[in-house]
């Protein structure tokens, strides 16, 4: 096994956990703070990468169309937020999980009638498309660094945001007991929005980033998400830490999987048995890790203090 | 109350009376609307719809009653509507079908229910052998056979090695199988990616696989969208002249305009196989494709190809019986003898109603007009039939 392969494959389970942490720190902010089961989130996904389409043809230029399309999608989650989920709080899971699959649906067809159902390619400008040559004499697409670059800053972002502003306090203690916080003062209703808003523009964001390699299209958001869903149950509830380990876990292992499990397997079975065998268990070793964590620590890699 | 019932029980009895009285041919077709692939079925229905203008919504004197379903990418929802085609819309034809797996899941609704099976696009290898049948045709291939003619042409251009990728799905197996059976150099490596409405798009971990391997070139076949989202992580990582790009179903009109938008020029001069181009050069193909483009705006694909000659073909059968749709053995020798004009040209039908053609060699250029589009260059292929008509006992 070369070690420029290795090399290469750590790096493109670094960019898949990178965009895979982007999606799940709002999911788990989401989900562990407002207690809400939010499977739209992946259309919130979809809805940044087709607003960054727009308007990179509109403006011509990838860096401003994100830029644009960032407070865009901020505006569209903090819309929903207040339309439709804010009425649902008090329900149960069910109730969450049937109304944003609904949400889902109606995202779907908003996007099939608005764009078509062809898909949306984005021009990446010329100097984020080609490679780079890395130490090692390693060559990788300068767009795929970009993506680890700009996930592991908003990564930072994030912590600083969480551990060291007031507005973090706020979102800590909302997490770990939103009953206590919202008798200590704190306004519950407009902390949620915020907080949902701000699910939402790192899950535009992550469309945004993914959308110049494979396009904007409809239900893209509908796959990754599951696995997000993974990355929060894995990293535990509520826990952007946690989301951050798992993601990077994540990504690195359905990586390694794709890339390696054939020639594992090809040891112990025939070439055929192992071609065959090698991408349907590739598929499953990140829902194989998922069931072991809920069968030895159910709470978790990391849970939020005081759950 | 009383009426209200006796309304509901007129309604019930209206709604369970045969559908149909003999008066007009009832085609379903089946394709992919919604999920990314919904593309595909756009550029089939666009193309059913313009052959139902051309032939001025009449067969044989009847009116032709056309029943688009959704199959969503998936076998058990394409199952489904089969079912619903064939026992509540009563149809003569069952036709459509992009995918090989949701085609084989479909394919005893309909022939057990009496129904003509006419698949548009899907060609697996089980319909051409074992599982053939009378009532089913094709007009398409057989999955196998362009990548046996890209196999040919990796043997001309003097590719020793390859690297070969494909969904993990029944077609995806033929495209291999068929290009493995052709193909003499060595095969260094292979990847089957995860397929259906859930499919991977993102190949880096296969690209840096491929690259690695040090093949010569490098063979996929990424229908729909799939393709261009691996054409462009291609040429993203810088491999477009370190490993040659071959491809079958994966770079048409589908996904060469988003292609050409993004910039991937790496994709001009790519070579790919098919039966078909849309410069071929034959009377229905010239009145097809001016038409298509017309009424659309765009290259028609292949999948559009096919789909127009699915309406002639039907067309033929029903004309030979004079409007009798009751005469199924009429009907059925009538499209045997493959006797209407295809976009492809004259061309012949095998024991298991796989058309026998041929298959060219195609390249990337861009039109007169700017436009990214296949020219085809070569035949490779002549009067080809499929590997699986032998085991076809009929």
């Amino acid at each position: 096994m070369d070690a420029g392969l290795v090399a290469a494959q750590l790096l493109n389970g670094l960019q898949l956990g990178v965009l895979l942490f982007l999606l799940a720190s709002g999911l788990t902010l989401i989900f562990g703070i407002m207690d809400f089961v939010n499977l739209a989130h992946g259309s919130l996904y979809m809805v940044g990468a087709y607003f960054c389409a727009e308007l990179t043809d509109a403006t011509g230029s990838f860096l401003l169309a994100v830029a644009l399309a960032l407070p865009a999608t901020a505006l569209v989650g903090a819309a929903v937020e207040l339309l439709v989920v804010r009425r649902l709080y008090r329900r149960d899971h069910l109730d969450h999980v049937l109304a944003t699959f609904g949400l889902i649906l109606c995202f779907d067809a908003l996007v099939q009638i608005l764009w078509g159902p062809e898909g949306m390619a984005i021009r990446l400008p010329a100097w984020a498309d080609g490679q780079q040559h890395l130490p090692g004499g390693l060559v990788f697409p300068t767009y795929r660094l970009l993506i680890i670059g700009a996930g592991l800053a908003v990564a930072a972002g994030l912590y600083v945001l969480v551990v060291k502003t007031k507005l973090g306090m706020r979102i800590r203690a909302g997490a770990s007991n939103p009953a206590m916080a919202g008798a200590l003062g704190i306004d519950i209703g407009l902390l949620f929005t915020l907080v949902f808003a701000l699910g939402a523009v790192m899950a535009g964001l992550a469309g945004m980033m993914i959308a110049p390699i494979t396009e904007a299209s409809i239900g893209m958001g509908n796959e990754i998400i599951i696995t997000a869903f993974v990355v929060v149950i894995v990293g535990g509830i509520g826990s952007i830490r946690g989301a951050f380990v798992a993601a990077l876990l994540i990504g690195t292992i359905d990586t390694m999987g794709r890339s390696f499990l054939d020639m594992g397997l090809k040891l112990l079975m025939s070439a055929q048995a192992a071609e065959t065998s090698a991408p349907a268990l590739s598929a499953m070793l990140i829902y194989i890790l998922m069931a072991s964590v809920l069968a030895f620590r159910p709470q978790g890699l990391f849970p939020p203090k005081s759950r | 109350m009383k009426k209200t019932a006796l309304a509901l029980a007129a309604a019930a009895a209206l709604l369970a009376s045969p559908s149909h009285g003999d008066d007009k041919v009832k085609i379903g077709f089946v394709t992919t609307l919604t999920t990314p692939a919904g593309v595909i079925g756009r550029d089939m229905v666009d193309a059913v719809n313009l052959a139902m203008q051309d032939i001025g919504g009449k067969m044989g004197g009847l009116e032709v009653e056309l029943i688009i379903e959704d199959d969503g990418f998936k076998p058990e929802t394409g199952k489904q509507k089969t079912d619903k085609l064939v026992k509540q819309d009563d149809v003569h034809f069952v036709s459509g079908f992009i995918w090989s797996h949701v085609l084989l899941a479909s394919r005893k609704s309909a022939l057990d229910g009496g129904k003509f099976l006419i698949s548009s696009n899907a060609g697996p290898s089980q319909i051409a052998g074992k599982l053939c049948h009378e009532n089913f045709f094709s007009t398409s291939w057989q999955n196998d056979q362009t990548p046996m003619a890209m196999g040919e042409v990796l043997n001309q251009q003097g590719v020793k090695s390859l690297y070969v990728m494909a969904p993990n799905y029944a077609a995806g197996k033929n495209m291999v199988a068929g290009v493995e059976r052709t193909f003499k150099g060595e095969i260094l490596g292979k990847d089957m990616t995860k397929w259906g409405k859930d499919a991977q798009l993102d190949f880096s971990a296969e690209l840096a696989k491929a690259k690695a391997s040090g093949a010569d070139g490098i063979f996929v076949f990424y229908p729909g969208k799939a393709g261009g989202a691996f054409i462009k992580q291609y040429q993203q990582a810088g491999l477009q002249g370190e490993i040659a790009l071959y491809t079958v179903f994966t770079v048409d009109s589908i996904a060469l305009p988003n292609l050409q938008k993004a910039g991937m020029s790496g994709v001009l001069g790519s070579l790919n196989t098919q039966f078909w181009g849309p410069d071929l050069d034959t009377p229905q193909n010239k009145q097809f494709v001016s038409g298509f483009k017309k009424a659309y705006g765009r290259y028609p694909s292949f999948y559009a190809a096919q789909s127009y000659d699915t309406i002639f073909l039907i067309k033929s059968a029903v004309e030979a019986v004079g409007g009798n749709l009751d005469d199924m053995d009429g009907m059925r020798a009538a499209m045997a003898k493959a006797d209407f004009p295809s976009v492809r040209g004259p061309f012949r039908y095998g024991n298991n109603h796989f058309p026998i053609q041929n298959f060219y060699l195609r390249k990337v250029v861009e039109d007169a007009d700017g436009v990214w589009t296949t020219t085809v260059v070569d035949t490779v292929l002549k009067d080809h039939q499929d590997v699986y008509a032998t085991d076809c006992k009929m």
